[in-house]
């Protein structure tokens, strides 16, 4: 006999409404639908009202997909269907977190065209991809020992330099029957920093997109507390997709998940929208913040300007990588880059794999700041 | 402080509601269905929102209506259980071993015991209220630390045993959703999220936290505040500061400032971001103008 057949029919259109929400991708366990149902019995229930705060309650979803949930209550419990299910549309800028439960099983790759693409095989083709491949795995392997540290509170045994450890030398002392042999001793635990990397996927960075979700994918694998984050004209949040060992199905699935390919840009909005998010902002605190891009930003560089500043305040150390330094004749000059070049902690060649794997690796050696660097230059 | 039983004071949604008023916090049906089924459940409680829409304040008026104490703990990154649970207090182990000289000693005593928030509310869930504070701030050991503190309500100390609570301590977890919980976490909770009220309640909770404040100006405050928050700002002035501008405009208004000046004038206490202050500051004229008009 299956378990539901034990309940009183009225109990079925609750337990339907769970199985309709797991059927969407919410992410709902046994205990949540026995609150609710419980929920539900406590508060009469004498309305409708009562039964979708019982299931707000005890359902819990989670605030970005509070739109689609109340969509799916509409058409389960009063049988509009009709109810569009929209995401947040308002929003000024699309922002997009690759939420797990929410992967469809979707693996549409990119359509690609020839034409202008065909250019870029050919000049691919001239590389040497097995010491591209040596390179990642390098950086892979070195990275959370290469990551700018900082010290935790959590402390860690340690043979000599440390605090008295109370708690062990005293436990020490008991058994060897208040004896104080040679104490020992604590202190606290270095961590490598957060590394947060943007990446600019428009269409002016087409050629080397590819590569940095390859360098992306790296950084994932290589150090645990890494947040990769695509924009163009929308913000996308490809963490969860490169977190995938195989780098080809994880590049797969991260380029499924990113809409805005070879677009336009909008930088400025689009990374001011990244820090309105508190969730977002916070990876930035206190962390390595990469930004692979070349900055060319359309119309007016003031949102721009207040993004790099707010950034700088809130991480570590702030990096622009731009493909256009790889030019030896390449001077910040435009007025975007002059405008952000003081907010800038490093302002680096990024246009091939080679220079940016050191550059990564070298991000907790202190540099001079990148105005000064190209003050001299200039 | 009286002790009052939890299911004499939660009879209904409506009733929690009331007696939350009565302790000068406003909250909308929704918060207090979840706070009624919270304590009816026996399950924690976990607030979500945005910095400054009441969370803390929320937990503190759910223990004053339950007539209990209060226990708070911050969380960090790094917190551990030396910090939540119990510590010993090593120093005072060591002398007792000393004084003793020949004699025998329990160090393990309870008068070397530090009890530690959760062990605190574990030895007293009657009388008092646990409240964790912004747990996206702590790492991801110390949630699991929790998980297991959460679903059992108990406590094991390895010179002591287990410690059980008498009774389902009620609990209050609070984030400001900087990182995504565990899964684990959010489905053993009743769940909240709080959004910015609208003007009218916003209204109704800046005259009774401020001091005297008249209806006019908690209004005109509630409208303003409403429309610079729909503004694209670094840090949107929370509740707190709404009460905050509203209580400084109307001491500069009895010091002698005439209306609009007195707001201008006190903005320093609404918004506290210098680039947001000099992107507000143009239109900050015209956004009092409208909300006194």
């Amino acid at each position: 006999m299956r378990p539901s057949e034990n309940l009183p029919p009225a109990a079925a259109p609750f337990l339907g409404f769970a199985r309709l929400l797991r059927r969407h991708g919410f992410a709902i366990a046994p205990e949540q639908v026995t609150g609710f149902m419980q929920a539900v019995t406590l508060l009469g229930p004498r309305s409708m009202a009562d039964i979708r705060e019982a299931a707000l309650a005890t359902l819990a979803p989670p605030p970005d997909r509070r739109g689609e949930f109340e969509a799916h209550f509409q058409s389960h419990f009063y049988g509009n269907a009709s109810v569009v299910i929209e995401g947040e549309e308002d929003e000024e800028t699309r922002i997009k977190d690759d939420h797990s439960a929410r992967q469809e099983e979707n693996q549409t790759t990119r359509q690609e065209k020839g034409g202008e693409l065909s250019s870029a095989v050919e000049q691919l083709s001239t590389r040497d991809f097995q010491r591209d491949d040596d390179g990642l795995a390098a950086l892979r392997r070195k990275l959370s020992c290469a990551l700018p540290a900082r010290r935790s509170f959590r402390t860690v045994r340690t043979p000599s330099r440390g605090r008295l450890d109370l708690r062990r030398s005293l436990r020490e002392i008991v058994s060897a029957d208040g004896d104080v042999p040679s104490p020992l001793l604590r202190r606290r635990q270095t961590v490598p920093r957060k590394l947060l990397v943007l990446i600019d996927v428009s269409g002016s960075m087409k050629l080397h997109t590819a590569d940095y979700l390859k360098l992306a994918h790296a950084c994932v694998q290589g150090a645990g507390r890494t947040e990769i984050f695509t924009f163009g004209t929308r913000l996308t949040r490809i963490t969860t997709a490169l977190r995938i060992r195989d780098r080809s199905q994880a590049l797969a699935r991260a380029a499924a998940q990113v809409d805005d390919w070879d677009g336009g840009t909008r930088m400025g909005p689009t990374l001011l929208a990244f820090l309105s998010v508190p969730r977002f902002s916070a990876f930035a605190r206190g962390a390595a913040v990469v930004i692979l891009s070349d900055a060319l930003e359309r119309g007016g560089h003031e949102e721009l300007e207040i993004a790099m500043r707010r950034f700088s305040a809130r991480a570590f150390r702030l990096s622009l990588a731009t493909p256009l330094a790889g030019d030896p004749r390449f001077r910040p000059a435009t007025a975007a880059l002059k405008a952000i070049l003081p907010s800038l902690d490093d302002l680096v060649d990024g246009s091939s794999m080679e220079s940016l794997t050191e550059f990564i690796l070298s991000l907790a050696r202190p540099a001079p700041a990148a105005a000064t660097i190209w003050k001299r230059v200039s | 402080m009286p002790e009052v039983k939890a299911e004499t004071v939660a009879t209904s949604p409506v009733a929690v509601a009331s007696h939350l008023a009565a302790a000068r916090y406003l909250a909308d049906d929704s918060l207090a269905t979840a706070i009624f089924l919270a304590i009816r459940l026996g399950k924690p409680l976990l607030l979500e929102g945005a910095p400054g829409v009441g969370k803390t304040e929320a937990a503190k008026a759910i223990a004053e209506l339950l007539g209990r104490d209060l226990v708070r703990l911050q969380c960090y990154e790094g917190i551990d259980a030396a910090h939540a649970l119990y510590e010993w207090n090593y120093q005072r182990q060591l002398l007792a071993i000393r004084h003793a000289g020949e004699q025998e000693v329990d160090i393990y005593d309870d008068r070397f015991l530090i009890a530690r928030p959760l062990l605190q509310v574990l030895k007293a869930p009657e009388q008092r209220v646990l409240l964790v504070d912004e747990i996206d701030r702590s790492d991801h050991e110390f949630e699991a630390l929790l998980l297991e503190f959460l679903s059992d309500f108990q406590i094991s100390i390895p010179e002591r045993g287990t410690i059980r609570a008498a009774a389902q301590p009620i609990v209050i977890l609070t984030s400001n959703r900087t990182r995504e919980l565990a899964e684990a976490l959010r489905r053993r909770c009743v769940y909240h999220w709080i959004g910015y009220p609208d003007a009218g309640r916003e209204a109704e909770i800046i005259m009774l936290r401020a001091g005297d404040v008249a209806e006019a100006t908690a209004r005109a405050v509630a409208s303003a505040v409403q429309t610079i928050r729909a503004r694209p700002l670094a840090k949107p002035p929370g509740i707190a500061e709404a009460v905050e501008w509203a209580n400084a405009a109307t001491i500069l208004e009895k010091g002698g400032s005439p209306w609009p000046e007195a707001f201008r004038r006190a903005i320093g206490v609404l918004i506290k971001d210098e680039e947001d202050l000099s992107y507000i500051a143009p239109e900050l004229g015209r956004i009092v103008e409208e909300a006194l008009g």
